[in-house]
């Protein structure tokens, strides 16, 4: 199994992005995926800049796709989904269904957020070029066996297994909200909140967290321990979300696993120190999202 | 009635409410089966096969249309139910059917090929190059366009966008993008997308404590509620949270969205339909709204440039709104 690192959520300096994922070259990561996934406004990173990334990393021997973003609005949203479609040199990781109308025949990844929840649909994904796809985070395991049992040939399947989940995308900005700023002149809020901005019932429990337009879950969905599991449904890659801080550890811990140095139990053990809220895995079980299954 | 140019397209969760939009000026009527196939899934609501048959009946005796939402997502080997709900519908001479599901697409486009499609506001098409890709792949006549875009940007879809465009006119806002929510999943394990439901019936919980109500899914706190206080169904993005030591409605206020003031710009635009919201309503706000909806219409296609929204209507949609409250959601850019 290869792992991956997903789409960096979040909005972060740039010099924080070069360094981050230097920092990554030297990990055993697999693929990388890069690109804005989340807010148009985002622009720390040019386009440019994250070709150079895409470059450094390659370079570094690890496969990288370039993302979409998810939620496609303006006429410039569409311009910036075009080029990344047409880039020509990697892979492309659609997030959006006019990110497959564009990528035109030509292989991609099919992102989590395209609702791939039944054969069916990976098979026309797969017709239109699909050669991996991203299962959608609430799909729990028996559904997953499910649909590895009917996969289409020369398509592999990726879950997402560990980070604060992305669960929905809206028009509006949660962060600019919060500091009562227009989405328009939002004053690139994200940027005080590395890991997001935590949002509490009000009896202090943290419950999701605000990423811009981007809603998360303040848990974080760890299936480090699922692993030998999803292992076997011939599951080929799994996908770490970037966080602030200790990710290099949690990906040697996710690899440890892999490479039979760690089991899954001390893997999450050790795990829960770097984590930037507590572990939940009830997609998995088939169970409400935030729920904590024990193994 | 002369043929409109923009279908006032109206929510029918039972048989009273379809008579009670038709008879008071639906050009079109959407309703689901009583299953998961449907994103209003709730219990007590919707139809059996012969309430269709009998709503198809009644529709076309006056010359107005059904069309079917089969809008929820299949899960692996569970098909059935949405293949056996568009055969049914296609042999009921249903006008059109509502779809989410690219899978779910192929087979009707494949297996009922005279069958309308159109693409489901859960299908998240917010621009020209989803939709094209629906319309390449299965022909779609109509797309509904989710909630999150601006007025212009909505303008600039429906001017480039290769099928009729149907836009949202009034009801429940739902303020994420629509088909890409798993919040109602995370915190009680059904969703609209897998089950047809957000925030379920069966997860709320309601506490009476000496200083609140208290309203929660399962043991998630959505808000409380002082005395005097009038207390909302508890919708997970419509609770009040705490962020950074701040209570508020920190997603989204109760508000329904209300498009009357920008009706002029959407029929300019060349809207070919406005949805009311509201199946899981009672015949009586059908009924009201309907009223409001196809008189406004009827005045924006008559008068032109000198159509004004009447105090009246406004009055009569607040009525029945969330919180009493109306907002142009995200077709107002500095909304937030």
């Amino acid at each position: 199994m290869k792992i991956a690192l997903g789409p960096l959520q979040y909005y972060w300096p740039r010099d924080t992005v070069f360094a981050f994922y230097d920092a990554m070259a030297e990990t055993p990561v697999d693929i990388v995926y890069l690109g804005e996934t989340v807010c148009s406004r985002r622009h720390e990173l040019r386009p440019s800049d994250w070709l150079t990334l895409a470059d450094r990393l390659a370079a570094a021997g690890k496969e990288v796709v370039l993302s979409t973003q998810v939620l496609i609005e303006s006429p410039s949203d569409l311009s910036a989904l075009r080029r990344v479609a047409a880039n020509g040199r990697f892979l492309v990781e659609a997030n959006d269904m006019g990110a497959v109308h564009c990528v035109d025949g030509r292989p991609f990844v099919a992102g989590p957020h395209l609702n791939v929840y039944n054969p069916a649909t990976l098979a026309l994904l797969a017709r239109a070029g699909a050669v991996r796809w991203v299962a959608p985070l609430e799909m729990p395991s028996a559904s997953l066996a499910a649909m590895q049992s009917d996969l289409p040939a020369g398509v592999e399947t990726e879950v997402f297994a560990y980070g604060r989940m992305p669960l929905a995308f809206s028009a509006r900005c949660f962060t600019a909200r919060h500091r009562n700023l227009p989405k328009d002149d939002c004053r690139f809020s994200c940027l005080e909140h590395p890991d997001g901005l935590v949002l509490n019932t009000q009896e202090g429990k943290p419950f999701l967290v605000l990423n811009g337009i981007q809603t998360q879950s303040a848990k974080v969905y760890n299936l480090v321990d699922a692993l030998p599991a999803m292992r076997a449904l011939g599951v080929g890659i799994v996908r770490l979300s970037p966080q602030s801080a200790h990710m290099a550890d949690i990906v040697a811990s996710v690899h440890g696993v892999l490479t039979g140095s760690l089991s899954g139990a001390a893997a999450r053990e050790r795990m829960g120190a770097w984590m930037p809220g507590a572990a939940c895995n009830g997609f998995w079980h088939g169970r409400p999202g935030l729920e904590e299954v024990a193994a | 009635m002369t043929s409109p140019s923009l279908e006032l397209v109206c929510p029918a969760g039972s048989l009273p409410a379809l008579k009670a939009a038709i008879d008071h000026g639906a050009d079109c009527v959407y309703l689901g089966f009583r299953d998961a196939t449907n994103a209003r899934n709730f219990a007590g609501l919707n139809f059996s096969e012969d309430a269709i048959i009998e709503g198809i009946r009644y529709a076309h005796d006056r010359n107005r249309k059904v069309f079917l939402a089969l809008n929820t997502y299949p899960q692996p080997g569970g098909d059935g139910p949405w293949r056996r709900a568009l055969d049914r519908a296609a042999t009921h001479g249903i006008d059109a059917v509502i779809l989410a599901d690219p899978g779910l697409m192929e087979y009707a486009a494949r297996v009922h090929s005279q069958l309308r499609l159109h693409l489901s506001v859960q299908g998240s098409a917010t621009n020209i190059d989803a939709i094209a890709f629906y319309h390449r792949h299965f022909g779609i006549a109509r797309a509904v366009l989710p909630r999150v875009l601006s007025l212009a940007q909505a303008e600039k879809v429906i001017e480039h966008s290769p099928v009729e465009i149907e836009v949202f006119g009034f009801g429940s806002l739902c303020v994420m993008a629509e088909g890409r929510c798993q919040l109602s999943s995370y915190a009680t394990g059904e969703s609209p997308n897998t089950h047809g439901v957000c925030s379920p019936a069966k997860a709320v919980r309601w506490t009476r404590t000496p200083r609140a109500l208290e309203a929660r899914l399962y043991d998630v706190l959505i808000d409380r509620y002082g005395d005097g206080e009038q207390a909302g169904y508890p919708t997970l993005c419509k609770g009040r949270f705490d962020v950074d030591g701040e209570t508020y409605y920190a997603i989204e206020e109760p508000a329904s969205l209300n498009t009357l003031e920008i009706l002029p710009k959407l029929v300019a635009a060349g809207a070919r339909a406005v949805k009311i919201e509201g199946r899981q309503r009672s015949p009586a706000y059908v009924a009201q709204v309907t009223k409001v909806w196809r008189a406004a219409i009827d005045a924006c296609l008559a008068e032109h440039g000198r159509y004004t929204v009447r105090r009246e209507w406004m009055t009569s949609l607040d009525n029945v709104a969330e919180g009493s409250q109306h907002t142009l959601g995200a077709y107002h850019r500095p909304w937030k």
